[in-house]
């Protein structure tokens, strides 16, 4: 059953200039890879095809001695979602390594025709394994790319800032989805902890709109901040929502509620034992 | 019997709870405590929760009666220190807790309860009015 | 239309006394804390957990909870499942609006905790017993 292994392995050198060859021009992507690059990967995939002992079966990827192969092909997949290839041309580059195999195994075989189908069976669907091997690594490289991008947009979308010693503010721009407002959530109470702030101003003036499920989160973070004995205080209703609110029943009663930022940050000073005032200019007529 | 200590400040009583509670002991405490608000005439009672990893419906509910049963006693209570997760779930899970009084920390805490029940700061409110 | 769910791994706990409870939070948040869950999701299930842990010694005369670690081939979850040979819930509907309370308390168990988990099913016979999945995905 090894006998097919064996052959790849007592001709690596062969293989390695016939694969490269086999490599039709559209997939090199010369632009995306180097030639250089290209060959020491094709080397090291190879290589470590002919690193395993003879008998290790071709059936069965997950069998021990395939392990170190399995992560070169995965980083391999991984490097090229970032680099900018597309899946088939990451599966037709190992998918490419079948011709020349199956030109070498056609010499081997000689007229043995039950030979040589039994082995290019086998070689073909161990090829076709790699190849989805390289798809799956593929998808998984470019999931990690877009949840790691979603997160850091989720991070830019909640900027909560600190006003005053003991009050912050979550300026909120933009739709608000139920996703996104959990977020903000959860950040502004993490804040409200990290600061020691009494008071949390939530300023929505750049939210289009609101809808009944985001205005019961809105009104589940003001609750959750009063548990953690905080205050917030809700500014910059637009006319619309304001008719939303009332229209859609949602209760604002117990919800400090102030026309612009800066009422919501007066009121914050004042419930803190501050007052803003003006410094009188001194008048000096001489000067 | 395994007990929460309950430490005394003055006319205020002071309860960090820090282990995982079952049913019977948060019972435990609301005993404990209102025997001790009664006994030493406590005005005010401070329950530290912060290294509290949940509050379900059961402690929840004993934080209010506590609260409830020490205003009957006179004296006040505030609870302070809730985990961000732990204020989220106990709003999901629909308990917003009205009638009990939060603060950030023990220090705050303390704030609050010692300008709601110390007597010293009436008296010195008269005398200012007489200058 | 619900997607199949396979289980990869599974625990069974009693729920006979108070003290089984506290047992049972302490190991969701083991399961939680090995399948990565955000802290807010870890204290949701474990707050769950807590709830119909108490609700299954408390109406049903004691049980057993059985953890598992899910998967719909996509995404990973924790599923609880509750177990008791109780009275059984006549009007799941009444059961499992807020207010609702067999015995004193504020009624917010069952409804409460179909809030905190995302899949959340109860299966009861009057007279025979009651079974409640609550599943939070990751």
């Amino acid at each position: 059953m090894a006998q097919v292994l064996n052959v790849i392995q007592r001709n690596q050198a062969s293989l390695l200039t016939a694969w490269m060859k086999s490599m039709q021009l559209g997939i090199r992507r010369r632009d995306l890879i180097s030639e250089a690059e290209l060959q020491s990967q094709t080397e090291e995939v190879l290589a470590t095809i002919c690193s395993v002992p003879a008998e290790s079966p071709l059936d069965n990827l997950n069998a021990a001695a395939w392990q170190s192969l399995r992560e070169i092909l995965a980083s391999l997949s991984v490097s090229r979602a970032s680099q900018g290839f597309t899946p088939s041309e990451t599966a037709l580059f190992i998918l490419s390594l079948k011709s020349p195999v199956f030109a070498l195994v056609r010499q081997q075989s000689g007229n043995d025709a039950d030979q040589l189908y039994a082995s290019i069976t086998e070689i073909d669907s161990f090829i076709d394994k790699l190849a989805l091997l390289t798809t799956d690594s593929f998808i998984h490289g470019r999931d990690q790319v877009i949840s790691r991008q979603q997160e850091e947009m989720l991070e830019l979308s909640t900027p909560v800032v600190t006003l005053w010693d003991g009050i912050v503010a979550l300026p909120l721009i933009g739709t608000l989805d139920s996703a996104r407002t959990q977020i903000v959530m959860e950040s502004l109470l993490q804040a409200i902890v990290q600061t020691n702030s009494r008071f949390a101003i939530i300023d929505i003036t750049g939210v289009p709109t609101v809808d009944t499920l985001v205005a019961q989160h809105l009104l589940k973070t003001i609750t959750a901040a009063r548990l953690m004995g905080a205050e917030c205080i809700l500014s910059g209703i637009r006319p619309q929502i304001a008719q939303t609110i009332v229209h859609l029943g949602i209760n604002l009663q117990d919800v400090i509620t102030k026309a612009k930022l800066s009422d919501a940050f007066k009121l914050a000073l004042e419930r803190s034992g501050r007052t803003v005032t003006r410094i009188e200019k001194t008048i000096r007529p001489n000067q | 019997m395994e007990r929460i200590p309950i430490l005394r400040m003055g006319n205020l009583l002071l309860v960090t709870i820090q282990v995982d509670m079952h049913d019977k002991l948060a019972l435990t405490l609301q005993d404990d405590l209102t025997a001790k608000i009664a006994d030493l005439g406590a005005k005010g009672v401070l329950i530290d929760i912060s290294s509290l990893e949940i509050v379900d419906s059961f402690i929840g509910r004993t934080l209010a009666n506590i609260a409830s049963m020490a205003r009957v006693l006179d004296a006040q209570t505030v609870v302070v220190g809730m985990q961000p997760a732990v204020a989220i779930t106990l709003v999901e899970l629909g308990m917003s807790l009205p009638g009990i009084r939060t603060a950030l920390n023990v220090e705050s805490g303390m704030e609050y309860l010692q300008q709601t029940t110390s007597p010293d700061l009436s008296e010195e409110a008269d005398v200012d009015r007489e200058d | 239309m619900r997607k199949p769910t396979w289980i990869v791994k599974t625990e069974k706990l009693p729920i006979k006394d108070p003290n089984d409870v506290v047992i049972a939070r302490q190991r969701v948040r083991v399961w939680a804390l090995d399948l990565k869950l955000s802290l807010v999701d870890q204290t949701k299930i474990v707050t769950a957990a807590s709830e119909l842990a108490r609700n299954t010694l408390e109406h049903g005369g004691g049980g057993e909870m059985e953890i598992s670690e899910v998967t719909d081939g996509i995404r990973r979850g924790v599923r609880l499942a509750f177990s008791d040979h109780g009275p059984g819930i006549p009007d799941i509907k009444l059961a499992l609006s807020d207010g609702y309370t067999s015995k004193q308390g504020m009624g917010l168990g069952l409804g409460g905790s179909k809030r905190l988990m995302n899949d959340f099913t109860i299966e009861t016979e009057v007279g025979k017993g009651t079974l409640i999945t609550a599943t939070r995905w990751k």
